[in-house]
């Protein structure tokens, strides 16, 4: 289940093997047999930690979603609530606890909170009542959850990060960021330089050299596997999760949505596969459901190209596994049949994997292809260009014209806004009249919120400096190979993702070439050093490759990953990296996490 | 293509940019179609061993079997078959312990505590995979922490530390106003939103407003905090005082407008709305929130009107196209398209008429012209659609103009199902000659690309396009006729 976390440069599955351990003595601490009740939302990120089979060695006999009113029947000693720290959940929890009481059931009450227990709720469960009924309220810290082998993320587990980024709240996610790598230190040694640039980012440092001096003298002993952290702030780099992902993964999450590493897609293309003579006999009407990470091997192979190089890869593996097929031909004597015996098991996985991918993505492309899709990718390549970003785009009115989704129309405006470094006064109080008006006078709620985050923007200096950015930084490619790629910018045809140019640079040649440019994005841009202990300085060998945490804050998208790890398998690219986040976005999820009242949006 | 540029396809083509295409030589469709036969061709020889390999087992929706969320539901069906049956013993008298145990620390801590045993973690990662490393696991969670000093004379940094900690602490020693305000200040420097909260809400419960308020001003981080929690917890009422206290009115405004939201009554929710627009937003959002008032209000209006005519059966228009869903709370332009649909030619005067409408709410051009002609379209009223683009000049003489590109008019008239005699009148007022031809050609309007080629003098194209047709049809005659016409000088 979990092999492939410890494939990659830092063994991840350190990281997740110490998250079992803190489980299962909490499991312990509950003696007794057991009934968890889960808040749903903590299914998914649990799942990447452990199975069920963990929780029944521990004596878990029952589990449930969280519903108001009576407690399902169950008979075990111990009843757990896994929940996140929110008010709402308190008040289901607190309908449980006294319904059970009128029972006068002997069934212990515990909880657990997750990723961090809250005063706030405490002081809640106490005003109704019921903080007395529990044995035991613990935390359960869950700040860094490996999502493949090169990956972190938070997910969001504490309330929403982008929010907390740029709306105003209590910032209470960067102190957990800063906790989440000081975890991180503590079991892959202390990160002797941190690099960062954003005011989060550099509040986040703060926080984690003040952590450190806290616990001065209790260094831990581990030979550093970090050579450098990289905090980045969302909000240095705006344009990029606005762009439509072009790499296969990037596409799968900008279509269907990727959560917890599964997606979930449309079953008609995958029921035909079963079994061709009965197909349409009952067709499932249920999603399929697929996970998607680097343990499949085809999948791990093909999931950070660009969308236009998957078929030819597809193609490739095809006749591999055809040929392998072959072979039973030219096996005569016992041995080599017993040979091919053996690996068929093997050979029947990659052809099921082949099988999925090559379904997914004739799904892909039937939209990529589509005439909507292409006219929103050139506007997009206009904007990132910089063609024509101070007038009124024809494309977006049209688009608003048809009532197409809110969002979509968001992403673009914001796009043109963030490419022009703001729009005209004018330009932007058209945009927004024309967007009321088709859409309701209620989302000057969220309009409001994007101008908070500097999404979108009226312009205030009659300078532009996005095309300075664009042109030292090289953001747009002309001749972006998208088959064989030798730049970042394959991952958006074209356009290489601010955030890992910065990235790129600072890994060579150093950031100070770009003092300039630097200065015109937001918020300070700095570096510290950690003191190591004594004879933990690692000598590094000729030609070894030095490892970079590149942490996102208020979120990551696929395709930037994907550059990432185009940047880590280049030969001469010295430097291989390891990407944590506080969520895995898109510019639909991003946008979405800013609306007022998103639920409202269908 | 479709969007207007004439020379785009040139544009695309040439030089600067590169769109994301799929028509290369090696063409990817074909690559996939190649996989999916691979695919099929090897499943034929395998078909018996079906799933029995040591993949993981999935279960249809695609959850490993044995994974959490799958046994959740697993369970929960297995509860659902057997019916709710309960417990139904007699009740025994419940003690419920009376006092909330104060558990666990910080787990975390213990790593930051100078233990010897984190010595071992050294060959961490080296040694990993060596089924023993299970217990090489960091002890993540520390033993119970002390309870024995309850209260006594801690300073605000200790206190702060032992909240930290989940330890066993007291606030209620902090008496002063100074001695409060250090509190909240060590809470802040230490940046744990859980503490800075608790603090707060012993500060509220102990100071007067006005002295908190003003001590927040100076605060920003505990303030966004206490904004924080007030928002949580449903004060709205604290909140809108304490944006006022500190001369945030335009976000007071916002956030109060909101709550319209949660009005469901439609009267209730006018008067809401009208009680907003005294609130101090900003001059652009005071437009807004005022055209908002305005549109409810009218809506509410056309509303009851529109459900007693159509009850009472008076009119056709609601007879032949009875009402789907009613026009409250809808955006300003459905509501212009409702007009335009059953309230098209009513005087200027009436608030339920497209044209007061248009001026009330200071439409552009484009839009009302968009919208008119869904509407007109949709009900097939092809002279009005026409009366929308017919200007006269001061000759008398008519001509049709439209804000928009008659390519996208064409457009929408199709979506409407008009008819070829409609269609045509209008791909004939494109002026791109290749975008007309390619129009016409989508939507087979034959005399509009037969007498484009005519003008054009391009015999060879109409050749072509004779091929195309159904011999003997009025257009085959037609461009028989055109083709032997002798005074026509042809260029090809």
């Amino acid at each position: 289940m979990s092999a492939h976390l410890s494939y990659g440069r830092v063994n991840l599955n350190i990281l997740r093997e110490a998250a079992r351990k803190e489980l299962r003595e909490f499991l312990d601490k509950c003696g007794g047999s057991k009934a968890i009740v889960w808040d749903e939302y903590l299914t998914g990120p649990f799942g990447l930690i452990a199975q069920y089979s963990l929780l029944k060695e521990h004596e878990v006999e029952k589990m449930f979603t969280l519903k108001g009113g009576r407690l399902p029947a169950a008979d075990v000693k111990n009843i757990i609530f896994f929940v996140r720290p929110r008010l709402e959940l308190m008040d289901i929890i607190a309908e449980n606890v006294i319904s059970e009481d009128k029972m006068h059931s002997p069934r212990d009450f515990h909880m657990l909170f997750v990723p961090r227990r809250s005063m706030l709720c405490e002081q809640r469960l106490k005003e109704q009542g019921v903080l007395g009924s529990f044995i035991n309220i613990d935390e359960y810290i869950l700040d860094l959850i490996p999502y493949d082998g090169d990956l972190l993320s938070m997910e969001d587990m504490h309330i929403d990060t982008t929010h907390e980024c740029y709306l105003e709240s209590d910032q209470t996610s960067l102190y957990h960021t800063a906790k989440g790598l000081m975890t991180l230190q503590a079991l892959y040694g202390t990160i002797p330089q941190i690099f960062g640039k954003g005011e989060c980012a550099r509040h986040v440092a703060n926080m984690m050299l003040r952590m450190k001096r806290e616990f001065a003298g209790s260094q831990t002993q581990i030979l550093p596997v970090f050579d450098s952290l990289l905090l980045l702030d969302r909000n240095v780099d705006l344009l990029t999760p606005l762009a439509t992902q072009l790499t296969y993964e990037g596409l799968i999450d900008e279509v269907y949505g990727i959560t917890n590493g599964y997606v979930k897609l449309p079953p008609e293309k995958f029921s035909a596969q079963k079994k061709q003579g009965e197909a349409g006999k009952d067709l499932p009407t249920e999603p399929k459901k697929m996970q998607l990470n680097s343990a499949e091997e085809l999948y791990a192979e093909i999931r950070d190209k660009n969308f236009n190089g998957v078929g030819a890869a597809l193609s490739k593996k095809a006749k591999i596994i055809s040929a392998a097929f072959e072979e039973r031909h030219s096996a005569k004597t016992v041995g080599e049949i017993k040979q091919f015996v053996s690996q068929l098991p093997h050979m029947q996985a990659a052809r099921s994997s082949l099988a999925n991918h090559t379904s997914i993505a004739e799904l892909i492309k039937d939209i990529t292809t589509s005439e909507a899709f292409f006219d929103n990718l050139t506007v997009e390549q206009e904007f990132m260009t910089g063609v024509d970003t101070d007038k009124v785009n024809t494309y977006i009115e049209d688009c608003i014209a048809q009532k197409d989704p809110l969002i979509k129309i968001l992403r673009l405006v914001c796009m043109q806004s963030v490419c022009n470094n703001g729009l005209k006064q004018k330009l932007l109080d058209y945009y927004k009249r024309e967007i009321l008006q088709t859409y309701g006078y209620e989302h000057m709620l969220t309009l409001n919120n994007l101008e908070k985050t500097g999404l979108l923007k009226p312009q205030t200096s009659t300078r532009n400096n996005y095309p300075t950015i664009r042109k030292t930084l090289k953001l747009w490619m002309e001749d972006a190979n998208e088959q064989n790629p030798n730049d970042i910018s394959y991952v958006y045809s074209g356009y290489a993702p601010l955030s890992i140019r910065l990235t790129q640079v600072l890994a060579r040649p150093g950031w100070r070439s770009i003092e300039e440019v630097l200065k015109m994005l937001p918020g300070p841009h700095f570096e510290e050093r950690q003191q190591l202990p004594a004879g933990l300085h690692k000598k590094r060998q000729q030609g070894e490759n030095r490892t970079t945490l590149v942490f996102f804050l208020g979120g990551v998208t696929y395709a930037e990953i994907a550059a990432l790890r185009f940047l880590s398998q280049m030969e001469d690219g010295g430097t291989e990296y390891i990407i944590a986040t506080t969520k895995l976005i898109n510019g639909t999820s991003w946008i979405k996490s800013l609306m007022d009242r998103p639920e409202a949006q269908s | 293509m479709m969007r207007g540029k004439p020379d785009e396809d040139d544009y695309w083509n040439s030089s600067k940019f590169k769109a994301f295409t799929f028509d290369d030589e090696d063409d990817d469709f074909t690559r996939l179609k190649e996989s999916k036969r691979a695919v099929n061709s090897i499943r034929s020889l395998v078909e018996e061993e079906d799933e029995e390999d040591d993949v993981e087992k999935v279960s249809w929706s695609g959850e490993p079997v044995g994974s959490i969320s799958w046994s959740v539901k697993e369970t929960e069906s297995s509860i659902r078959s057997t019916g709710e049956v309960r417990d139904q013993s007699f009740p025994k008298i419940h003690t419920a312990p009376s006092l909330p145990k104060n558990s666990s620390g910080y787990s975390l801590s213990s790593l930051f505590k100078g233990k010897a045993k984190t010595g071992s973690f050294q060959s961490f990662s080296e040694s990993f995979g060596d089924p023993s490393i299970r217990n090489y696991a960091p002890e993540l969670r520390k033993p119970k922490s002390e309870y024995k000093d309850y209260v006594s004379d801690w300073t605000p940094e200790e206190t702060v530390k032992r909240m930290q900690q989940g330890k066993v602490y007291s606030l209620e020693k902090f008496r002063s106003l100074q001695d409060k305000l250090l509190l909240l200040d060590e809470a802040v420097n230490a940046h744990d939103g859980n503490v800075i909260t608790a603090v707060l809400i012993y500060l509220k419960k102990s100071l007067s407003k006005e002295i908190l308020f003003r001590e927040l001003i100076t605060r920003e981080i505990a303030l966004r905090h206490y904004i924080h929690y007030l928002k949580e917890i449903g004060e709205q009422k604290l909140l809108v005082e304490l944006f006022k206290s500190m001369d945030r009115t335009e976000d007071m405004a916002l956030m109060q407008y909101r709550d319209h939201l949660n009005v469901r009554d439609e009267n209730k929710r006018r008067d809401f709305l009208k009680n907003c627009l005294s609130f101090p937003f900003s001059p652009d959002d005071a437009t807004h929130v005022q055209d908002h008032y305005t549109l409810l209000e009218r809506q509410i209006i056309i509303e009851a009107n529109d459900k007693q005519v159509e009850s009472s059966g008076q009119a056709d228009i609601f007879k032949k196209y009875p009402r789907k869903a009613s026009i409250l709370n809808m955006p300003i332009i459905t509501t212009l398209y409702y007009s335009c649909f059953y309230h098209y030619g009513e005087s200027d005067g009436t608030f339920s008429s497209p044209a007061n409408i248009r001026k009330t709410f200071r439409i552009s051009d484009k839009q009302f012209l968009l919208t008119c002609l869904g509407a007109r379209a949709k009900l097939k009223a092809w002279f009005d659609v026409d009366a929308l683009f017919t200007t006269k000049n001061w000759l008398g003489y008519t001509k049709k103009r439209s804000p928009i590109g008659f390519h996208r008019i064409v457009d929408i008239l199709q979506k409407n199902n008009a008819p070829v005699q409609v269609l045509q009148d209008y791909v004939n007022l494109v002026e791109d000659v290749e975008q007309k031809i390619s129009l016409a050609q989508k939507y087979k309007c034959h005399d509009v690309i037969i007498n484009t080629y005519r003008d054009l003098k391009d015999r060879q194209q109409l050749i072509v396009y004779r091929g195309k047709v159904e011999k003997g049809s009025s257009e085959y005659r037609k461009i028989e006729e055109i083709l032997s016409n002798s005074q026509l000088r042809w260029k090809n």
